[in-house]
């Protein structure tokens, strides 16, 4: 369902020494920094998997998530989803997917909820009845009733969040990504989308791959994980598999801090 | 198709809400437009022959000008577009099956339009009562009037595909305020905002009226007044199309060529 080979991508940032001197000199000339992103990332997620994509900061998870859903595209290698490279065809192959940026907002501000909703169900032409289907299972599942006719700017992250995973699946896409769904939320908040999420899999069948940094995520969420840092696949297999390797005792967090020390990432 | 034109409503009715700014904007305009047939009344007294534009086809291009400023101003912009460019909210419009070039064109056009319907009515009304020669003249005949509406939606389009150029190359700075101030002060002049095209030295003028700037609000509001008349008007219209294919043709495979390689800022 989900496969990426030798996926390679860098950025190109513009640097400069501090001071004003260097300012002054990048104004002719700049210097570029090649930084990379992604360096031979390889693997495969099979069709209702739900995995965890885990690493610490500017690992490269983000990156990933983007080229599967086709925003960036990558200098080399190659990524097959549902049959379709992503960022070939995007308008048509976007239709099939749903992503939430758990740091950014889909939602439009000064509106209520709902006229966002149904601005979704024109951009992706889902007919009436299928809508409101969909619509009345999320908002059953998600607890939306209360929510939906207030604008987005009075709710609070955790009413916020749980909107923006119902309008990234208004479409009822068979791939679901969560780039940090659960960011700053609340212990209750966190429940809820765990719990959607853990439905959403078993009853829909939906794949899902999510990248987060709170460890209880994954343990309640992901059987198998993605370890990524600097760029590489560093592991790749079953949670429990990670956790008999470690020292016993320790907690979830202290285990992926071990690791990532261990790995030097 | 019809997503393109939920986009457009939702930004029209959204438009439609603010009153209070149009009050404003209205008042603004009619002052402008007081000013500057004063000024040029002042320079027609001193020599009326030197006038390349008789004075009531003036005076209706300057209350044309301030009625629809909201349609032909190149500064005119979508905020949210750019702020979308700069914070990487951008993300989140590259996910829906919907091609960006098409969607940002009617946003514009929508915000441009929702402003002009807020703006224009009041102005065309009161200035047309006004006493001749300085307001506003009815149009010649009613094929004038046609030319006119036909030329004022090529207007529109010319002036929507340039801007379209600001928010692509504010993928490359960012911020796109330098860009804004230098089209600001470079175009005004170029599209006759500031004067009309007839009044620049002869030479000047025959080059200025082939760049795509005379293609905005120049052609319309000079065929309304009957400053364009008979086989001009049909290459006046030929140039608006002509820059309107030139324009997007050009602005949408840069576009796309740049979202290919696009980097989402904030991670």
């Amino acid at each position: 369902m989900i496969k990426l080979e030798h996926i390679h991508k860098s950025f190109r940032v513009a640097k400069r020494k501090e001071g004003l001197g260097s300012a002054f000199r990048a104004l002719f000339h700049r210097e570029y920094q090649i930084i990379p992103a992604l360096r031979d990332i390889s693997f495969e997620i099979a069709a209702g998997e739900i995995v965890g994509y885990i690493g610490p900061n500017g690992s490269g998870k983000s990156t990933t998530i983007k080229i599967m859903s086709g925003i960036l595209r990558p200098d080399s290698g190659n990524c097959l989803i549902n049959g379709q490279i992503p960022w070939q065809n995007r308008k048509h192959y976007v239709g099939q997917i749903g992503v939430v940026f758990g740091q950014r907002s889909q939602l439009w501000w000064d509106v209520p909820v709902i006229d966002s909703f149904s601005l979704l169900q024109d951009i992706y032409d889902i007919p009436d009845k299928a809508y409101a289907k969909t619509l009345s299972e999320l908002t059953a599942t998600l607890d939306l009733a209360e929510i939906i006719q207030l604008p987005a700017r009075q709710l609070s992250l955790g009413q916020r969040m749980r909107c923006e995973i119902a309008a990234s699946l208004l479409h009822d896409p068979r791939i679901l990504f969560l780039d940090e769904p659960t960011i700053g939320l609340d212990a209750v908040s966190k429940l809820a989308v765990r719990e959607f999420i853990q439905k959403q899999n078993q009853e829909k069948g939906t794949t899902i791959i999510l990248t987060t940094h709170d460890m209880q995520d994954i343990e309640a969420l992901a059987s198998r994980i993605l370890l990524i840092g600097k760029g590489q696949i560093l592991f790749d297999g079953r949670y429990a598999d990670l956790k008999k390797q470690a020292k016993t005792g320790l907690s979830a967090e202290e285990m992926v801090a071990e690791l990532y020390r261990e790995y030097q990432i | 198709m019809k997503k393109y034109l939920t986009y457009f409503k939702i930004r029209l009715i959204r438009g439609l809400q603010y009153r209070v700014a149009a009050y404003a904007g209205m008042a603004t305009q009619f002052a402008w437009g007081f000013m500057e047939i004063f000024a040029f009344s002042a320079f027609y007294r001193s020599n009326p022959s030197a006038f390349p534009m008789e004075f009531s086809a003036l005076s209706s291009y300057i209350w044309l000008q301030q009625a629809f400023l909201a349609l032909y101003m190149l500064w005119f912009l979508d905020m949210e577009i750019l702020e979308q460019i700069s914070s990487g909210n951008i993300a989140y419009e590259m996910i829906r099956p919907i091609a960006l070039y098409p969607l940002w064109f009617l946003k514009n056009l929508s915000l441009r339009i929702s402003k002009a319907i807020l703006r224009c009515f009041p102005i065309l009304l009161v200035t047309f009562f006004l006493p001749k020669p300085y307001g506003l003249a009815l149009p010649s005949s009613l094929t004038t009037l046609l030319l006119f509406l036909a030329s004022a939606a090529l207007s529109l389009m010319v002036v929507v595909a340039f801007t379209m150029f600001v928010y692509i190359f504010s993928f490359y700075t960012l911020n796109s305020a330098g860009i804004r101030l230098v089209i600001l002060s470079a175009t005004e002049l170029l599209t006759g905002a500031v004067i009309p095209l007839p009044f620049f030295p002869e030479k000047i003028r025959m080059i200025l009226e082939l760049l795509p700037f005379a293609a905005m609000q120049n052609i319309p509001f000079r065929i309304y007044s009957g400053n364009l008349m008979g086989p001009v008007i049909v290459q006046a219209l030929l140039l608006q199309v002509f820059w309107a294919i030139v324009l997007i043709a050009l602005g949408s495979w840069w576009l796309n060529k740049i979202l290919r390689y696009i980097i989402i800022q904030g991670g």
